[in-house]
């Protein structure tokens, strides 16, 4: 009897050491990220107004605005959005539901596709300035930068489509295939239904991801001050990193306010898209029991 | 008396495992014919060669004859997709896809496309009648199939394939995942069903087997041992291990 109590004592007390630890660990990640964040907050919120949002950049940082960065990021973002998630998708459907699993290129391709997840963003930038702006000679512009970002994001949509797709249950195929359906329709009519919230949640992430790159469009030609909006795909842009990345490494300190400003903008994109990605998920999330 | 199936030297792989040891048996039209033995024996293997859903299984061959009026569904040549819709399959666990009950129900006749839309109401309540579902969900059709009890969904799933029009329906043991009363439904359900369709049914319940099969195959590791009227199978066996596993043995 004693043994049992005194084994109790000293697994309560390894446990609550350990939660104590865990409390630590959580309080340093968030009292780093608060911190931040509060600066931020205080830095840029008087300077955030709608004049800003809706005002050219400009030399001065009382009359300095985000529009064309706005409209970039918003450009770049909705193109990267039409070529990688069709792509993505198509890439994912060949490799779960038509690639032979056993074949050695197939395991080989799918081994690389995770490991482009795990590229920097710059290596996307050199490739994308080296094939599409220098090779295809597509210049600097806003369909260079989205062509760059599709790639950069095309690793993280085909790994969740396809985990998505896998997550489809083996008797709703089976069950689809034995009323004499043809796999394309199976893939149409069941497969791709069930597994589409997980593939825009995970479409929707990648693209948050893109928003806020900076560094592979700065490869490819965008610009953080910019006085005109894009008016076809081939134009020069600026996006939202571009403007926020120029105004911090300006010295006045007016521009380190607008900056912040911008960031602030941007965190907020971020988490309305996020908050898109859950709502679709929740509100799409089919149950199989 | 019809044969709707006549299986000829059929032996089937899973890899180098030989599943199917030369089997022959004929299968009846309008009659129910169940296959009973242990797990592992060979009886799920065996349907799945009927509608080729064994395709669908990595590594797997099958030889001899499948005839089925006269087609050899084994030939490498047949039209798969035609084939399943002439040959319905209902699983073990009803599987109802995440549509509405009326869309499970269209789900197939929508895909092959050879059908007028303004037949689709009328295939919907042909459908679920057969399927002695129609009066418990004719209110709700547009609800989803989940929302439907075990039993009501798998009865679902019999709909599902109905609406396909096919002349033989296999069951890989279509009540082992439900309550005795909703067994007892799709039992009285069979009784109906085989006025217009043949029925092949794997089942590990022997009392099963004996209450609604006209026909009953034993099999045993890969092997058909006996095949012949429930009746005398049951009260009659001629093989020493059908008596076995009847009286309860083994299995």
């Amino acid at each position: 009897m004693s043994n049992f109590k005194r084994k109790l004592k000293r697994r309560h007390l390894i446990n609550n050491l350990f939660m104590v630890l865990l409390v630590f660990v959580i309080s340093i990640s968030f009292l780093v990220l608060g911190t931040l964040l509060l600066e931020i907050f205080l830095r840029g919120y008087k300077t955030l107004t709608w004049d800003f949002i809706t005002s050219m950049p400009s030399g001065r940082a009382s009359r300095a605005g985000i529009l064309p960065a706005l409209i970039g990021s918003f450009g770049v973002i909705a193109l990267t959005a039409l070529i990688s998630i069709p792509i993505g998708v198509g890439t994912a459907i060949y490799l779960t539901e038509y690639a032979d699993k056993k074949s050695k290129f197939v395991k080989l391709l799918q081994l690389n596709i995770s490991n482009l997840a795990g590229v920097p963003a710059i290596v996307y930038g050199i490739l994308g300035l080296a094939v599409f702006s220098q090779l295809v000679g597509l210049g600097p512009s806003l369909i260079v930068g989205a062509f760059t970002l599709s790639l950069l994001i095309l690793p993280v949509i085909i790994v969740s489509a396809i985990e998505a797709i896998k997550a489809v249950p083996n008797s709703i195929r089976e069950g689809s295939y034995a009323l004499g359906v043809t796999r394309w329709k199976t893939i149409t009519g069941v497969i791709l239904p069930m597994a589409t919230p997980g593939i825009m949640t995970g479409s929707i992430l990648a693209l948050s991801r893109a928003m806020g790159e900076a560094a592979p469009l700065i490869m490819v030609g965008a610009v953080g001050f910019v006085t005109f909006l894009p008016n076809s795909l081939l134009d020069r842009y600026s996006a939202l990193p571009l403007i926020v990345f120029n105004w911090t490494s300006r010295p006045q300190a007016a521009f380190a306010e607008i900056a912040a400003s911008g960031i602030l903008v941007m965190l907020i994109l971020l988490i309305i898209t996020n908050l898109t990605a859950i709502i679709i998920r929740n509100k799409t999330q089919i149950r199989v029991d | 008396m019809t044969v709707k199936v006549k299986v000829e030297n059929l032996n089937f792989y899973y890899g180098d495992f030989q599943a199917l040891k030369n089997i022959n048996i004929e299968i009846h039209e309008n009659k129910i014919t169940a296959l009973i033995g242990p797990s592992g024996c060979g009886k799920s293997t065996f349907i799945k060669t009927i509608d080729r859903m064994y395709d669908l299984i990595e590594d797997t061959r099958a030889d001899g004859h499948i005839l089925f009026d006269e087609m050899d569904i084994l030939k490498s040549d047949v039209d798969v997709v035609e084939l399943r819709k002439r040959i319905g399959m209902v699983f073990q666990k009803p599987n109802p896809f995440p549509k509405s009950i009326s869309e499970n129900v269209l789900y197939a006749v929508k895909r092959h496309g050879d059908v007028n839309k303004v037949a689709f109401n009328e295939i919907v309540e042909n459908s679920l009648r057969k399927a002695s579902l129609w009066d418990e969900v004719k209110s709700k059709l547009h609800q989803s199939a989940f929302s439907l009890s075990g039993g009501q969904q798998q009865r679902l799933c019999i709909a599902r394939t109905l609406a396909t029009k096919p002349e033989v329906i296999l069951m890989d043991e279509p009540t082992s995942a439900l309550d005795p009363i909703a067994t007892s439904k799709i039992e009285e359900l069979l009784q109906e069903l085989k006025k217009e369709y043949t029925v092949i049914i794997v089942t590990h319940s022997m009392q099963q087997a004996a209450r609604i099969s006209d026909y009953t195959g034993f099999f045993l590791n890969g092997e058909l041992i006996e095949f012949g009227n429930t009746k005398d199978i049951f009260t009659n066996p001629k093989d020493k291990r059908t008596e076995d596993y009847i009286t309860g043995r083994y299995g």
